[in-house]
């Protein structure tokens, strides 16, 4: 075990964890920030996707460890009050049904809209290609994004 | 307007009020579902229940309980619709409640068979049309006037003689003591306000906050977290066990095996396990527990052949199953399967004298078809809270049938029935997995040893490698031309393991006076379940392929030739019993030929048709295919349905979309093989599920508009576009394709 301090959704928190737990666990139970998924366990699915340092990551293999002085936004810290411009457009476009890989799926495509606010259809496909979403939203995903590209 | 008989609602009135005493304040549970910060609404100080449905505040807020469970099919949002459509108020000012489990107020507490808005629409009209009725009484009482005269719009009653209204928060409380009515009048379909129009998911601010929702989100003071090891193979049982290590690892609170069923249990079908034996760690965190999980030192051995009996859901009839000893692998089924398709089936149909027929054909197409094991991969994998003390249960979790299960853990820990409680949580998918219950069950077992609450999580790798699968199918069709080219004689075989996918009595069956179907199977120790149109979902693509080649053979447009062959079963329609609605069924076809613009020279464009009925809805397809960088990428999907009325056209809309797309994705990618009985694939590094790159550009979905009782959309859109897939393809690169996933056939979507 060691302690850690992170930067989580700009707050700092500490926690004493076996220094190889994935940052999927510390959040999920000991932080309760749930909002992030388990999906695979081994980064091929995308539903444990947050953003360290502004870039979309997996989190279910990355080691609390590795972090250092890096920050971590979960979806739970992506906007204050659910209106960042990719909720407001999953909200718009309805996109979930299940819902459960969706905090993944806007994670990753705010990250894209970050780097590249105007993005093709390749493109988005080309980022977007690690988050599987089983009941296959894909269509709604890509409009949402583009939604959300054109409120930006 | 429809007089319909309220027995079940007096029942869950009285039911209700003796719980309530009149008015009660409720607090807001773990799976209620106010609405986001946005536009939240004023949270009443009393409610006043008026049944088991629905409960008014004085303010006017309404809460409405959505009674099945929610897998993504958005019966959360859907449902509760039609109460308030009932009801008669403004759906800005309803709040949607996961109800409890409690079969004595909700009929079929039950995600599967896409019978959830067609088996609950007499009764969530009723629950909303009765309490409507009360309010009305309550304020004709009040200011003395005939209760015929009192109207309601949007939660307000009005009586327009005397100019008086009243909000349904003034008039709850005098409404609650209101006897419930032996008989309401149902709105006329003309007359809805809510149903046919588009609402938006009650869960989707949660959702996309990453709020807790789903099983894996549930959490309880001092809970632990339990993992299983299971056999690696089916074939297998456990033979020794070393924890040493493993017990000795950090945050380890105990290592044992555990038996999910006794062995006099008396199962019901969805009891199906295929390791009753298991190795469970419990410790502190995830982390720790699969971490010396690892640590575990375990000796697996074969286990002899045993046989099982399952009770029938619906009918409790016992059904016998035998699980064969041994290790299987797809290399020896796949052999096994092609010799069972040459030989003579168990005959189920049989409409003039085929055998004849085909001697004499001028021509006799005959092609096979096969499908592998798919493994439904939720992205939720399968996990259970339990919370077992030595006077109660409490559990929490994914399960799409919790009235079964029920009845399963209250036996297995040896508690009455009412000494259970089982919370629905939103499911991270179900696809038919979550009908098989074992999980929680396990759960119950763990908690109740460890005396202590525990999450029961599966890693991915437990989930595909523990599964209900979808049954690997084989498909043999002959189909006899004469002359001039018309279709004489119709022949299907069609098999699997362990269960034959064989619908006898569906189209083309009707439409062919010589017609033949057979069935075969083959026993397996490897458990499988229903999986998203469970049987439909491999023999539509089939069926559907099939009558493309012969429509091509008879020189036939391809919706033109299913059309004449409609014709034919609503004319001269052969044979007793047919499954299926000639107008309906045509009906779809004709919708998407004309929605696609069907036969118009698109260059460069591809085109695949498919239609099929099951589940009692119908569905037709057409596949737009363009060749890019050298490979075919879905263009368009049209999609035409007929599922009666529409009660939410947005989620309808998104469930037919992904149907389509999860067909295409299943049967282009997925599949799971066996070597020595392990499954290949553990994990999405070599399951492959369809993915974004590979999605249809674009979808188009169109609803026949009639009046007819709403049926379901789980799993109708699935099966045909399969079909569907394979025409096109055929067309993009003139190479058939026979055995999915169509990718091992050396095409990939692009």
């Amino acid at each position: 075990m060691a302690n850690f301090n992170l930067k989580i959704n700009g707050k700092k928190q500490q926690v004493d964890v076996d220094p190889t737990t994935p940052v999927l666990w510390v959040l999920r139970d000991h932080l309760n920030l749930v909002g992030t998924k388990f999906g695979c366990g081994m980064a091929m699915c995308g539903a444990c996707t947050i953003h360290l340092d502004g870039n979309a990551t997996r989190s279910c293999v990355l080691p609390v460890s590795s972090i250092g002085d890096m920050e971590i936004t979960t979806i739970e810290g992506l906007s204050e009050n659910g209106d960042h411009p990719v909720q407001k457009a999953w909200l718009e476009i309805d996109v979930p049904q299940c819902g459960y890989c969706q905090a993944g799926q806007i994670m990753s495509a705010a990250a894209l809209l970050k780097s590249n606010p105007k993005p093709s259809d390749e493109e988005i496909e080309a980022a977007m290609n690690g988050n599987i979403c089983r009941c296959a939203t894909y269509v709604r995903i890509k409009q949402a994004i583009k939604t959300a590209s054109n409120n930006l | 307007m429809t007089l319909i008989k309220t027995s079940i609602n007096r029942r869950s009135f009285l039911k209700a009020t003796a719980m309530a005493g009149g008015g009660f304040m409720l607090s807001f549970s773990w799976l209620g579902c106010e609405p986001g910060k946005k536009d939240a609404l004023t949270i009443p100080k009393e409610w006043f229940e008026l049944n088991g449905y629905l409960k008014i505040g004085e303010n006017g807020v309404v809460t409405i309980m959505s009674p099945n469970p929610e897998i993504g099919q958005n019966v959360k949002t859907s449902m509760p619709m039609i109460v308030a459509e009932e009801l008669d108020v403004d759906w800005k000012n309803v709040i949607v409640e996961q109800a409890p489990l409690n079969t004595a107020i909700f009929t079929r507490q039950l995600a599967g068979g896409s019978q959830s808005i067609r088996q609950s629409w007499p009764g969530l009209r009723t629950a909303g049309a009765t309490a409507r009725h009360m309010l009305r009484e309550a304020a004709a009482t009040t200011w003395k006037v005939p209760v015929d005269e009192i109207t309601t719009e949007a939660g307000t009653l009005f009586h327009k003689a005397s100019g008086k209204s009243s909000t349904y928060g003034e008039m709850a409380s005098a409404a609650a003591k209101i006897p419930v009515p032996k008989e309401v009048k149902l709105k006329d379909v003309k007359d809805f306000k809510i149903i046919g129009t588009p609402r938006k998911n009650v869960d989707g601010f949660k959702i996309v906050t990453g709020q807790p929702l789903y099983g894996l989100d549930y959490r309880k003071e001092g809970m632990l977290i339990a993992m299983i090891a299971h056999p690696p193979a089916f074939g297998l049982k456990l033979k020794s066990i070393d924890d040493s290590a493993a017990k000795a690892m950090p945050g380890i609170k105990d290592v044992f095996t555990i038996k999910t069923y006794q062995e006099d249990y008396s199962k019901h079908m969805f009891d199906v396990t295929a390791f009753n034996e298991l190795v469970v760690v419990v410790g502190n965190t995830t982390w720790e527990v699969m971490n010396a999980r690892k640590a575990l030192k375990l000796e697996w051995e074969p286990f002899g052949e045993y046989t099982e009996t399952y009770a029938h859901f619906m009918t409790g009839a016992k059904m016998p199953a035998k699980i064969p000893a041994g290790l299987e692998s797809t290399s020896k089924h796949a052999q096994v399967m092609a010799e069972l398709s040459k030989k003579n089936g168990k005959v189920v149909r049989k409409d003039g004298n085929p055998e004849a027929v085909f001697k004499k054909a001028a021509k006799v197409i005959e092609r096979s078809y096969s499908a592998p094991f798919l493994a439904h991969n939720t992205m939720e994998p399968m996990n259970f809270f339990a919370d077992v003390t030595a006077d109660k249960a409490e559990l929490a979790g994914p399960i799409q049938t919790p009235e079964y299960m029920e009845k399963s853990v209250a036996a297995r820990l040896g508690l009455p029935l009412e000494k259970v409680d089982i919370k629905m949580t939103r499911m991270g998918g179900g696809f038919g997995r979550r009908l098989y219950g074992h999980f929680l069950v396990e759960a119950g077992v763990i908690s109740q040893k460890m005396k202590a609450p525990i999450k029961l999580i599966y890693t991915r790798e437990d989930d595909m490698t523990f599964g209900s699968y979808r049954p690997s199918y084989h498909a043999l069709y002959r189909a006899a031309l004469d002359a001039n080219s018309n279709l004489i004689a119709f022949h299907v075989r069609a098999g699997g393991i362990p269960e034959s996918p064989l619908f006898a009595n569906r189209f083309p069956a009707g439409a062919i006076e010589n017609y033949l179907a057979e069935e075969w199977s083959m026993e397996s120790n490897i458990s499988i379940g229903a999986f998203r149109a469970p049987r439909s979902n491999f023999i539509a693509g089939a069926e559907q392929a099939f009558l493309d080649e012969v429509a091509e053979a008879a020189g036939k447009d391809p919706i033109q030739f299913r059309l004449d062959l409609l014709a034919k079963a609503k004319s001269n329609p052969v044979g007793e019993k047919n499954d299926y609605e000639v107008d309906r069924y045509a009906g779809v076809l004709e919708l998407v030929k004309n929605k696609s613009k069907w036969g118009e020279e698109m260059p460069g464009v591809f085109r695949g048709v498919s239609a099929y009925f099951c589940h009692n809805s119908y569905v037709a397809h057409v596949i737009d295919l363009a060749m890019e960088n050298g490979k075919p990428r879905v263009q368009k999907v049209h999609c035409a349905v007929d599922c009666g009325i529409v009660v939410n056209p947005l989620a309808a809309t998104n469930l037919v979309e992904g149907g389509s797309v999860d067909g295409i994705g299943q049967s282009m990618y997925s599949g799971l093989t066996f070597t020595d009985g392990a499954p290949d694939q553990k994990n999405f590094d070599k399951y492959r599920v369809i993915r974004h790159r590979e999605a249809p550009k674009s979808i188009d979905v169109h609803f026949v508009q009639n009046d007819i009782d709403p049926t379901g959309l789980g799993e109708p859109p699935f099966p045909p576009v399969i079909g569907a897939l394979a025409n096109a393809l055929y067309k993009a690169t003139g190479k058939r394709h026979y055995q999915q996933p169509f990718l091992g056939e050396g095409i990939t979507l692009g």
